[in-house]
């Protein structure tokens, strides 16, 4: 009895954390939920329920169609670019030479500065008048391109900006994959007669499995919700060209005041990154599994 | 003869590591440049400054107020750490150690708050903090910010209690230890390895945060670094110098601090990405 009273009294523990949860997420899901049937313009008191016409706006809208292709631009770009290059960049910092943890310091201080400020960064370097990779063309007899006045290439030079400055994340879970592979496994292999594609793909991949899921994770839902590194080089634009999901919500809200519709943008994209969230944590285990 | 083949190889790695440094480097030495060149040198981004001239920083704390931003960043990164750190380790202990299935579905919950995006509640949440008068103030963001990364603390302090073996705990509470002392004397002072990653982790996403503090903090009373480099590039088009000083000003403290503790930071990383 008494026993039973004292594990009861530890979850108490816990009440706050709950609170903050059920006050500060689970409430706002549900008030979000709310306003989305609504056409509330975000200040007024007055403002009636719509029913289904925001979302029917929404499967009807243009811009959501460029903005969700973009989206999935920025989500599964960045996590492929990512993983890719951090994979090669900690095969090549796995090795012993002078230098190497210097390098591996550079590569992932950028992923401590504010995406902002990063985005700021870039801008001198793409900026059209004066800008540091303009000089470069002008240097090769080549005329000065306006690196961000097209949508489409601003969505890409986008994503491979979001890709270098968190390049250091992937490199660092891979190469701490790789130093828990024992070297004994390679001996073995090169007393078989294996070659460096070999060693890698029956040795090195399969044991990188658990490091691929938690960068692919983490990068994904990263570049789902994309949204500072947007606002210094492009701020959506031109037009509606390069807009995410994350700054259409706050454009809507706050330019364009229309709350419920804003709302329901919100709702949409929690819907999307939750599938695409339980849908990879599945395939991912599946295959952990197989392995 | 085998020797000298494995030191060539070595340099050529050298060399490849040194070119790959100088490419990630590159944005950082532009701004530093644009940062420290008068607004009349119209010479090339790539083209050093051969001179001293520090009017853009003066500039950037006197009127971008970069200083103040910056004290405001550590009130509200040192206040939400707080928080997330003690509201984060106390829910996990119970979640560690008695594994009831009410606790195991509070776990699954709280767990599950790690993929709810803000960006999908922004709407809501602005509209519950005007109505409790949360914007613009210090505590309304703080609180907002711990709520977001309390779940990576949750996870963190449960998957080390868990670790810690409850015979400690069992022994303590024969001698006769309430439950609370047990917790504040046996399990708090061994929660320093997982506590710094948990600090780690949140305050730099707390320091670096942009989409909160545009939406929480409205006034020009209060503002996060990240607010006061947005406004001032948008406002001084004309002085992008200042606009880069303030920006490199606001990222020193960071990077200052990544570079003394990279051990921790990288330790960090590694504990809250492993699931």
């Amino acid at each position: 009895m008494k026993q039973r009273w004292k594990k009861g009294l530890i979850n108490i523990y816990y009440i706050p954390a709950l609170v903050l949860f059920g006050g500060f997420v689970i409430y706002p899901l549900l008030k979000g939920l709310q306003i989305s049937f609504t056409n509330w313009d975000g200040f007024s008191q007055n403002y009636s329920n719509v029913g289904l016409k925001n979302y029917q706006t929404l499967i009807q809208d243009g811009h959501i169609r460029t903005t969700l292709v973009n989206t999935v631009i920025y989500g599964f770009g960045s996590t492929l670019l990512q993983n890719v290059l951090g994979l090669a960049y900690a095969l090549f910092l796995n090795q012993k030479f002078a230098g190497r943890n210097v390098t591996r310091a550079v590569i992932y201080m950028q992923a401590m500065v504010a995406s902002l400020i990063m985005g700021y960064m870039y801008y001198f370097i793409l900026q059209y008048d004066g800008g540091a990779l303009n000089d470069i063309m002008k240097i090769l007899g080549l005329d000065a391109v306006d690196w961000l006045s097209n949508g489409r290439r601003a969505v890409l030079l986008i994503t491979l900006i979001n890709s270098i400055q968190f390049v250091g994340v992937s490199m660092i879970l891979y190469l701490a994959g790789l130093q828990g592979i024992s070297a004994s496994y390679y001996e073995a292999a090169e007393l078989d007669g294996a070659g460096f594609w070999q060693k890698f793909r029956y040795i090195t991949w399969p044991l990188l499995i658990p490091a691929v899921t938690s960068s692919v994770m983490l990068n994904l839902i990263g570049g789902l919700k994309l949204f500072d590194i947007i606002q210094p080089l492009t701020a959506g634009g031109p037009g509606f060209a390069s807009h995410s999901l994350a700054t259409l919500v706050s454009y809507t809200y706050f330019r364009g005041q229309n709350a419920g519709y804003s709302a329901t943008i919100g709702i949409f994209s929690f819907i999307l990154i939750m599938v695409v969230s339980i849908v990879l944590m599945k395939y991912f285990t599946k295959r952990e599994g197989n392995v | 003869m085998k020797k000298g083949g494995i030191r060539s190889r070595f340099s050529i790695c050298t060399v490849i590591a040194a070119l790959i440094c100088a490419f990630h480097l590159i944005p950082f030495y532009i701004m530093l440049g644009v940062a420290l060149k008068s607004p009349y040198d119209t010479s090339s981004r790539w083209v050093f400054p051969g001179y001293l001239y520090l009017d853009n920083f003066r500039e950037a704390i006197r009127y971008g107020k970069i200083l103040k931003s910056i004290l405001s960043n550590v009130i509200i990164t040192g206040g939400a750490v707080i928080g997330i750190t003690v509201v984060g380790a106390l829910a996990a202990y119970p979640l560690a150690r008695n594994q009831s299935r009410v606790n195991k579905v509070v776990r699954t919950f709280s767990l599950g708050m790690m993929m709810i995006p803000a960006l999908s509640l922004l709407v809501p949440l602005y509209s519950l903090m005007v109505d409790i008068g949360g914007i613009s103030t210090y505590w309304g963001i703080i609180i907002i910010l711990v709520t977001f990364q309390l779940p990576t603390s949750i996870f963190l302090y449960t998957n080390f209690i868990i670790s810690i073996p409850a015979a400690l705990d069992e022994a303590a509470a024969i001698d006769g230890c309430s439950r609370l002392k047990v917790f504040f004397l046996i399990i708090l002072p061994q929660l320093k390895p997982v506590t710094a990653s948990v600090v780690i982790m949140t305050g730099v996403s707390c320091w670096n945060d942009y989409m909160f503090s545009l939406y929480f903090l409205q006034s020009p009373q209060i503002k996060t670094v990240t607010l006061s480099v947005a406004s001032f590039f948008t406002q001084t088009q004309s002085n992008m110098g200042a606009a880069a000083a303030g920006a490199l000003l606001g990222i020193v403290p960071i990077v200052t601090l990544y570079l003394c503790l990279q051990k921790y930071f990288i330790k960090g990383m590694l504990d809250s990405a492993i699931k």
